[in-house]
């Protein structure tokens, strides 16, 4: 954990915090994309020791949250089939579907576990053979190369009885839909560390060009997000939309090409409805031919699903970051992570969540 | 009356008629219960135990035990079961006079783990001083519980004179902390199926009750003690302030996690303030006397790392916790279980 340390450390910390003040000339406002950020950004009160002229505003790269409630309905649906074990990461399990969550399938009898990673999901489909073994292969290019990599086994090992539920989400596609909505506000970005570490920065190239905005690839303490956070208002300042890494001891300029292989071998690029945002075109990965008999939707039956979402939920204008969470009059009064009424209260990276956990009742820095 | 052409010794595990009043459910207990717990009442075969009352207040808790896996790096549901329930009998002031013991078996659980789970409770009560002087036990079929689930019930004799508990907690009152969080949650997630990573890490169950009478011994004026258990730290600290009335201030950085335990709760995205505990316990006294309390609590091995974490101020009832670079945040229960996250 020194290694971690080092990036929490207050003396640092307080210096990049001074920095910032003084480089700051007038009011900016930045986007966190990825949740991971936010929380950490709301946990350590890191906003509280920007000058007032700097806001946060916070995006829409919790994978639990974009997912859409058609995919939690599929993933309930199938869940439900006495002879399937579904496997998934544990924060998908409390994302509430139409009618209930997956937690609600498990009680009521479903064969429901929590996995780490894909590869275990796998594995569990080998140790039991009479049964059909199903993940749920969701989140952003972070979890991407794992997932792909479960698929690329299974049909390299044969094995039959598993498959892949899959929701996977692309985080530029994201960025282009929130500066071309009306009314947008981020006038710079933090890009996601991971995410940059798989892909590398060319995804960002377009973007920069084409609105003018700064994207620098950040990590997730303390330091590194006052660093991504300088850095990103030094380009802005200076008048200068270019990328800039601010994680280098994990992004390189050409993302990791193994993992990238790996992603283009098993998945394209396809549309995506995001939950809150809508559909995004080019937004998401589906199974390339080759893997569709390890694709969930295909191999099971599923009648069609109505979903109905939350009126009075603003999850969409959250992610998007024309909100912020305590600006919902539902926030903490009808909607709690106990009963959330959208995806952005039920993760732990939803920004609504976050909020709640660490800043309700008028507790500030 | 011919014996049972079937001898007790052939199973190797439970079956439903070791639940069913017979000679089977007779053989279980005289063979393998009775002689594990080895006390006089047990063996006057009575339907409970009749012992002298102190003078003074008494103290009667319980408790029931379901863990997975039931062996985990550091101790088993038996010791869980046992220090559990004596610890809850501490954090009233009480020292234990009796305890009981009910039993709810798996059909199909090998004979051999309930000796070892038997072992563990009579170690663990033996280090306490006290006797399980009572029990019972059910079978349920295959498939209808989890190998074995204990629940124990234990009274005590209350050594405090002054009332302990969320009430008595004062403005002024220090809040200290008895060691470093989440070693139980971590060790017991490590051996889980589908989330298994090699750690040397073990629980820290144990028994609290020695340094809370030294504490009482000492004069120290005890407000409120309450041990970790499921919801950890946070949880602990929310109920005290909501009981109690106040708000209460703590210091992240004086908050003691290892390092294994702080790289397995990155590693899995949980937060240490809300990992389970078997063996940490906070105690709220004058702020005045923390010095002397700390002093004491660090000559005991189970609570050789305590330190002050915190105060008790006026204000509304929640708990705030104060960075490590001067910002300030909520200190929330954790809703439904600490789920693994995604990325």
């Amino acid at each position: 954990m020194k290694f971690l340390d080092e990036y929490r450390n207050p003396g640092a910390v307080r210096r990049l915090a001074a920095a910032i003040r003084k480089l700051v000339t007038r009011r900016w406002t930045l986007m966190e994309v990825c949740g991971g950020q936010t929380h950490a950004i709301v946990r350590f009160g890191i906003d509280a020791l920007l000058p007032p002229e700097v806001e946060l505003i916070h995006g829409p790269g919790c994978p639990v949250c974009v997912t859409p409630l058609a995919s939690i309905d599929k993933a309930i649906a199938i869940a439900t089939r006495p002879d399937v074990i579904f496997a998934s990461f544990g924060d998908m399990l409390r994302v509430p579907g139409s009618q209930r969550d997956l937690l609600a399938v498990k009680a009521s009898g479903g064969d429901v576990r929590v996995v780490y990673s894909p590869m275990d999901a796998l594995a569990m489909a080998r140790a039991n053979p009479n049964r059909q073994v199903v993940f749920f292969a969701v989140g952003f290019e972070t979890t991407a190369p794992a997932n792909a990599m479960a698929a690329f086994e299974a049909r390299r090992q044969r094995v039959g009885n598993f498959s892949l539920l899959v929701s996977q989400v692309l985080v530029a596609p994201a960025m282009r839909s929130i500066l071309v909505s009306p009314g947008n506000r981020v006038q710079g970005f933090l890009a996601a560390g991971h995410v940059c570490t798989v892909m590398g920065l060319d995804a960002y190239r377009p973007l920069v060009e084409e609105f003018r905005v700064p994207v620098v690839a950040t990590g997730f303490e303390p330091v590194d997000l006052l660093r991504g956070i300088y850095r990103c208002l030094e380009l802005l300042e200076s008048g200068r939309a270019e990328i800039a890494n601010e994680y280098s001891r994990s992004v390189r300029e050409e993302g990791n090409a193994a993992a990238q292989a790996l992603l283009a071998e098993v998945f394209e690029v396809s549309d995506r409805a995001w939950r809150g945002m809508g559909d995004i075109a080019a937004s998401g990965l589906r199974l390339r031919e080759p893997y569709w008999d390890w694709d969930a939707e295909r191999r099971f039956e599923l009648e069609h699903i109505a979903t109905s979402e939350c009126k009075d939920c603003i999850s969409g204008l959250v992610l998007r970051g024309e909100r912020k969470p305590e600006s919902c009059p539902e926030f903490s009064l009808r909607c709690t992570p106990e009963h959330p009424l959208g995806a952005t209260m039920v993760s732990s990276e939803g920004a609504c969540s976050a909020y709640y956990r660490y800043r309700r009742n008028g507790i500030d820095a | 009356m011919p014996e049972c052409p079937l001898p007790f010794a052939e199973f190797g595990f439970i079956v439903m008629a070791h639940g069913g009043g017979g000679r089977l459910m007779h053989d279980l207990l005289s063979r393998v219960i009775f002689p594990g717990f080895r006390n006089g009442h047990l063996e006057h075969g009575h339907d409970g135990a009749v012992f002298d009352a102190p003078q003074g207040r008494i103290a009667f808790t319980t408790d029931s035990y379901v863990v997975r896996p039931l062996f985990f790096p550091g101790g088993d549901i038996g010791k869980l079961a046992v220090c559990g329930t004596v610890n809850d009998l501490a954090m009233c002031g009480a020292r234990p006079l009796a305890l009981s013991a009910g039993f709810i078996l798996e059909e199909g659980f090998a004979v051999e783990s309930l000796r070892s789970v038997l072992a563990s409770m009579q170690e663990s009560a033996q280090q306490a001083g006290v006797s399980i002087v009572t029990g019972d036990t059910k079978v349920v079929d295959r498939g209808k519980g989890d190998g074995i689930f204990i629940n124990t019930a234990g009274v005590g004799e209350v050594r405090s004179r002054a009332l302990i508990g969320p009430a008595a907690v004062a403005p002024g009152d220090a809040i200290l902390l008895s060691g470093d969080l989440g070693r139980h949650g971590i060790a017991v997630l490590s051996a889980r199926e589908g989330i298994a990573f090699e750690t040397a890490l073990e629980s820290d169950c144990a028994l609290l009750l020695d340094p809370v009478m030294a504490l009482l011994d000492a004069g120290v004026e005890v407000h409120c003690l309450r041990d970790l258990t499921r919801g950890g730290l946070a949880s602990a600290l929310v109920e005290i302030a909501q009981a109690g009335g106040h708000r209460l201030e703590i210091e992240e950085d004086s908050i003691g996690v290892c390092a294994e335990v702080r790289g397995a709760s990155e590693m899995l995205g949980l937060d240490p303030l809300y990992l389970a505990n078997e063996g940490r316990f906070v105690a709220f006294v004058p702020e005045a006397q923390a010095p002397r309390a700390c002093q004491v609590l660090r000559s005991f091995a189970v609570s050789a790392g305590a330190s002050m974490i915190g105060r008790v101020k006026a204000g509304k009832p929640l708990v705030t916790m104060r960075t490590g670079y001067g910002t300030s945040r909520l200190v929330e229960m954790f809703s439904g279980e600490q789920l693994p996250r995604i990325c």
